[in-house]
């Protein structure tokens, strides 16, 4: 009885200090230009990318072969395509396709990392050997070789892609993962948690995963952004997501053959990619430095 | 050290073994038939079935994953490419060259440019060359590398003549690829050189060789730079994994008939064996590598050697105990 009620406090005490600390990043955060300009432009590009059927210029397959290869102007923005489409309209539409391929394929490749770190982090032993010794060989292979491969063997589309870019991103998490549980796996709530017959799903998600999961977030926002330059190399070389999709990897590619004599083509999707992983990365780097303990003063 | 470097050897065995199955089973799956492929169009259903039949295919998946790995890891064969005459082995190392050169000049880039740029940023901690310095590291993290080839071309071959756009011949080939297969690791290198001399900066030895009265050059470059140097080579490593792989695209963009290329075009021929070839050799030349950054942590940090020596020595102690 005594116990539950001093165990029930220092649950009490370490929910608080929890919100403290959350409170404490997002303080550190806001003080962080870039990071805030970061978060800002990235919740923009969402909300073009959502809104985009209401507010693009045409429609972003509209033909208009009047328009073809037009140079930026008023009238078409960043210019039309070898269709006459607009870019500028394809370009926000497209963001949707990249966003979601980026975000949904780190989201399901940090899930699954996670679940398998998780274990890896908390039995340790034979299971850890094992489950780590079929990492290295999955890390052994270069990232976009495996991508390629895989996205190859299923042909292209939205899905195939996502199941392609998010295999790669599973053994670096597990990684960090691993390492950061076992940092904490040794600690005296831990073995209170067990010592009061906490089920050990309960121990990971409840009272491990807290504790352990900064350096996930900080490599999410960072994944994400990797991931949205995969994606774009991916289609660049003719898997991946294909034309006439307005994905922007896509009509990079698309606009490989007439970059000679339409620049314009090929300029504006990649500033729309640089921009957005830009944008990631400084809301990453702001992240990581808000969560950093050592960075506290 | 010996022993643990033989003990990483003999481990890349089974990893090598690993990508084998599952770059064989990635295949094994992929829709598509190498015999209809080879054949053509015109084929009759009876002359593909011969054909797959006299190329083995027929067999089930694990005989021929079994033959596969037998052929591959005790004889030493990678196999015959099932439409150029010749065999995956000599296919490769005719390429390796051009993939050997763009990785080491970038990497070369990647050290030379992006550990300075990084120091510099870090002793003018927020001050304009540290702007500037993180600047141009964060956009070349986030610029595609084939997007950057493709306006570095526009720039410097359509534009202004000075390089030649695409293809292979003599150094000034190799300028636009190599600048824009490096720029992502310059771009690393010297975020993570700022941020671990940034660290080691502040502790208190540094304090103290500054209350010594050395130099600021001896100080950055004999006290603060050797202990910041792990997290620096960590990058080094691994900025050369991506260089290898980041060279698969910029050889697509330059036509640059390296292994990359020689590796994606045959994965849409469905030219199995170079496929399966070009991932095994570029992952034990990235293990290599691995190996190589592991050693070199070891003469860089002490600490680190005597771990592994320490490690030796109770398991020779446990061995000693047990037998």
């Amino acid at each position: 009885m005594a116990n539950s009620v001093a165990v029930s406090k220092g649950a009490a005490i370490g929910r608080k200090k929890k919100e403290g600390q959350f409170s404490l990043v997002m303080k550190r955060l806001m003080k962080n230009k870039l990071a805030m300009a970061g978060l800002c432009i990235t919740l923009l590009l969402f909300l073009l990318a959502l809104l985009s059927p209401w507010i693009m210029p045409y429609a972003y397959d509209e033909l208009n072969m009047i328009d073809r290869f037009a140079t930026p102007s008023l009238k078409h923005l960043c210019g039309a395509d070898e269709m006459g489409r607009d870019i500028f309209s394809r370009l926000l539409y497209g963001a949707r396709w990249s966003l979601a391929l980026g975000f949904l394929a780190t989201i399901i490749s940090t899930v699954i990392g996670m679940i398998i770190g998780s274990i890896v982090g908390y039995f340790g032993g034979t299971v850890d050997t094992v489950i780590m010794r079929l990492i290295d060989i999955l890390q052994a292979i270069p990232g976009i070789l495996l991508a390629i491969a895989i996205s190859a063997c299923l042909g292209s589309g939205f899905m195939n892609t996502i199941i392609a870019l998010s295999i790669g991103g599973i053994p670096m998490t597990v990684r960090l993962l691993r390492g950061s549980i076992m940092g904490v796996r040794k600690m005296e709530y831990l073995e209170a948690a067990q010592t009061i017959n906490c089920s050990i799903p309960r121990l990971i998600v409840k009272h491990i995963l807290p504790n352990s999961i900064s350096p996930i977030i900080v490599s999410v926002t960072m994944g994400i952004g990797n991931t949205i330059l995969m994606a774009a190399s991916l289609s660049y070389i003719g898997l991946g997501v294909q034309p006439p999709t307005p994905e922007w990897g896509a009509m990079l590619s698309a606009g490989r053959t007439y970059m000679r004599d339409y620049p314009h083509m090929v300029l504006f999707p990649g500033i729309a990619i640089a921009l957005v992983v830009l944008s990631l990365n400084m809301l990453g780097d702001g992240l990581r430095d808000a969560m950093d303990p050592k960075l506290k003063k | 050290m010996w022993k643990y470097i033989v003990k990483r050897l003999l481990w890349m065995i089974p990893v090598l073994l690993g990508i084998a199955i599952v770059i064989f089973t990635i295949m094994y799956f992929c829709p598509g038939d190498p015999a209809a492929s080879i054949l053509g169009n015109s084929a009759t259903p009876a002359a593909i079935e011969e054909k797959r039949i006299e190329m083995g295919l027929n067999r089930p998946y694990m005989v021929r994953l079994l033959d596969y790995l037998n052929q591959v890891f005790l004889h030493f064969d990678l196999g015959t490419s099932y439409f150029q005459n010749q065999s995956v082995m000599s296919g490769i190392l005719y390429r390796l060259p051009y993939t050997f050169m763009i990785a080491i000049i970038c990497m070369l880039l990647q050290i030379l440019i992006g550990t300075p740029l990084g120091i510099t940023a870090a002793v003018h901690q927020n001050g304009i060359a540290d702007r500037i310095c993180m600047v141009i590291a964060l956009a070349g993290v986030s610029i595609p590398g084939f997007w950057l080839a493709m306006m570095l071309v526009l720039l410097f071959a359509v534009r202004l003549g000075w390089l030649p756009p695409y293809g292979v011949g003599g150094l000034q080939y190799f300028i636009l690829p190599c600048i824009a297969n490096a720029f992502a690791g310059i771009a690393s290198q010297a975020r993570q050189t700022r941020s671990s001399m940034l660290e080691v900066i502040r502790s208190d030895y540094i304090v103290t060789a500054r209350a010594k009265g050395l130099s600021e050059r001896e100080i950055l470059y004999k006290h603060a730079l050797p202990n910041a140097l792990i997290p620096i080579i960590t990058v080094v490593g691994n900025g050369m994994g991506m260089m290898l792989g980041g060279t698969v695209v910029i050889e697509s963009v330059f036509s640059i008939p390296g292994i990359g290329m020689y590796t994606t075009s045959a994965i849409n021929n469905r030219d199995y064996p170079v496929v399966m070839g070009g991932v095994l050799f570029l992952g034990a030349l990235f293990s290599l590598i691995m190996l190589l950054v592991d050693v070199i942590y070891a003469y860089v940090d002490p600490r680190i050697k005597a771990q592994y020596e320490g490690q030796q020595k109770s398991w020779k102690r446990r061995k000693r105990a047990n037998g």
